[in-house]
């Protein structure tokens, strides 16, 4: 039986909106074609708000709220685009490059990379932090995929994708802050990992260039992830 | 080494409290830790993973992300030496550089580092005990010691060197 469904309106950068008392802020603003950037957000897999990139001011609220996470209340007035917001993300952006060892112009993922992407669009031009040039491994044990932890941004959506929609869960976080870095199993090598299917599901997910396929070269690294709404569609038997 | 029976039936006692037994994690590595004398092999986590049924990467993740969990054997009385701001005002340094002097350690947060020669004690440095009211302050084992001094430190620390090891057990 279809239960009812409450709609709830509220106010998105001045304009009248409705949507689905279940929805989240990011939802309605996609729905409605209003850009939100997100780099830990993928459709499909459960929201962690964490890439902070999604934040909004929402009136009558002093912190600023992550998009991903919120959900819909009558009345809302939202700010998807202040200067605020803008220069926020920018140094969000700024962050990520400084952490680890982005360098576009050899990493198999340029030009299909969201990172890389977002800069572009948000007006990165310059990075105001020092970067801080971690000496990270690469691990390509796999047969046929690599994980370079240089290029990661601890978004998480391999872990998520690997415990949610294959159930495997072979992917996790270890230690904490600055030092924290995705693994899989107890942190052994992914090709001897014996919980890895080989499905390919983090490689497909990962927004720039960490996971990718064995035998790519500069710039050939194109992610497919039209499989990722089907799948979860099935799983909810939303269908 | 592994888990002995006793410690097996604590886990699944555990894991029954709650609705899905990934939440009794934490807790199955306390018992785990004190099983294998303080700190956590890779074969310990292994077999907390296997008792609660849930995957070895979110339990290495989960002791990797919490500092009272130690991935390297460390000595007898594990000792929390407070360094935040509070305890600093009042001497925590001086105990620090006094510590060091006595034991030839390094209290920097490797447990390498600030484990005595004779392997009883293993200093390590810490952000606020939240017992500011009685800095500076430690943690012997589990028991608290506040408003120390030196030779209060020395007093605590010789009696306890000859006790056994008190581990917590949730």
């Amino acid at each position: 039986m279809r239960q009812s469904v409450r709609v709830k309106t509220l106010k998105i950068d001045d304009r009248d909106v409705g949507a689905r008392e279940d929805q989240t802020l990011l939802e309605v603003c996609r729905e409605n074609g209003i850009f939100i950037p997100a780099l830990c957000h993928l459709d499909g897999l459960t929201p962690v708000g964490a890439c902070r990139l999604c934040l909004v001011e929402v009136k009558g609220q002093r912190r600023l709220l992550p998009a991903c996470v919120t959900r819909v209340e009558e009345g809302m007035e939202v700010n998807t685009a202040t200067e605020r917001l803008k220069k926020y993300r920018r140094q969000i952006l700024e962050l990520f490059f400084s952490e680890r060892n982005h360098i576009c112009s050899v990493c198999v993922s340029n030009g299909h990379c969201e990172l890389q992407s977002l800069a572009q669009q948000l007006g990165v031009d310059h990075v105001h932090f020092p970067y801080r040039y971690p000496r990270l491994p690469v691990d390509a044990s796999h047969d046929r995929f690599v994980i370079d932890h240089n290029r990661c941004i601890l978004c998480t959506r391999c872990v998520r994708v690997c415990d949610e929609i294959e159930g495997a869960h072979t992917w996790d976080v270890m230690g904490r802050g600055i030092n924290a870095r995705v693994i899989t199993d107890l942190n052994k090598p992914w090709g001897e990992s014996e919980s890895c299917t080989s499905c390919g599901k983090c490689v497909h997910v990962c927004p720039t260039g960490a996971l990718v396929e064995k035998g790519r070269s500069v710039a050939e690294m194109a992610k497919r992830r039209q499989f990722l709404p089907y799948l979860t569609l099935m799983r909810e038997g939303k269908q | 080494m592994s888990l002995s029976d006793e410690a097996r039936q604590k886990i699944q006692e555990i894991a029954a409290r709650y609705p899905r037994r990934i939440s009794a994690t934490i807790p199955a590595l306390y018992v785990a830790q004190a099983e294998y004398g303080g700190w956590l092999p890779k074969e310990a986590m292994v077999e907390v993973a296997e008792e609660l049924d849930v995957p070895p990467s979110h339990v290495f993740g989960v002791a990797t992300f919490y500092t009272l969990f130690y991935k390297e054997p460390v000595g007898k009385h594990v000792v929390q030496l407070c360094t935040n701001l509070a305890c600093m005002l009042c001497g925590a340094e001086t105990l620090q550089q006094h510590l060091e002097r006595k034991f030839n350690i390094k209290i920097n947060g490797s447990i390498r580092d600030g484990t005595t020669a004779d392997g009883t004690f293993t200093v390590l440095p810490v952000e606020c005990l939240a017992a500011c009211g009685g800095a500076p302050c430690m943690i012997v084992d589990t028991e608290y010691y506040e408003n120390l001094t030196i030779e209060k430190v020395d007093k605590i620390l010789t009696q306890i060197a000859t006790q056994p090891t008190v581990f917590f057990k949730p």
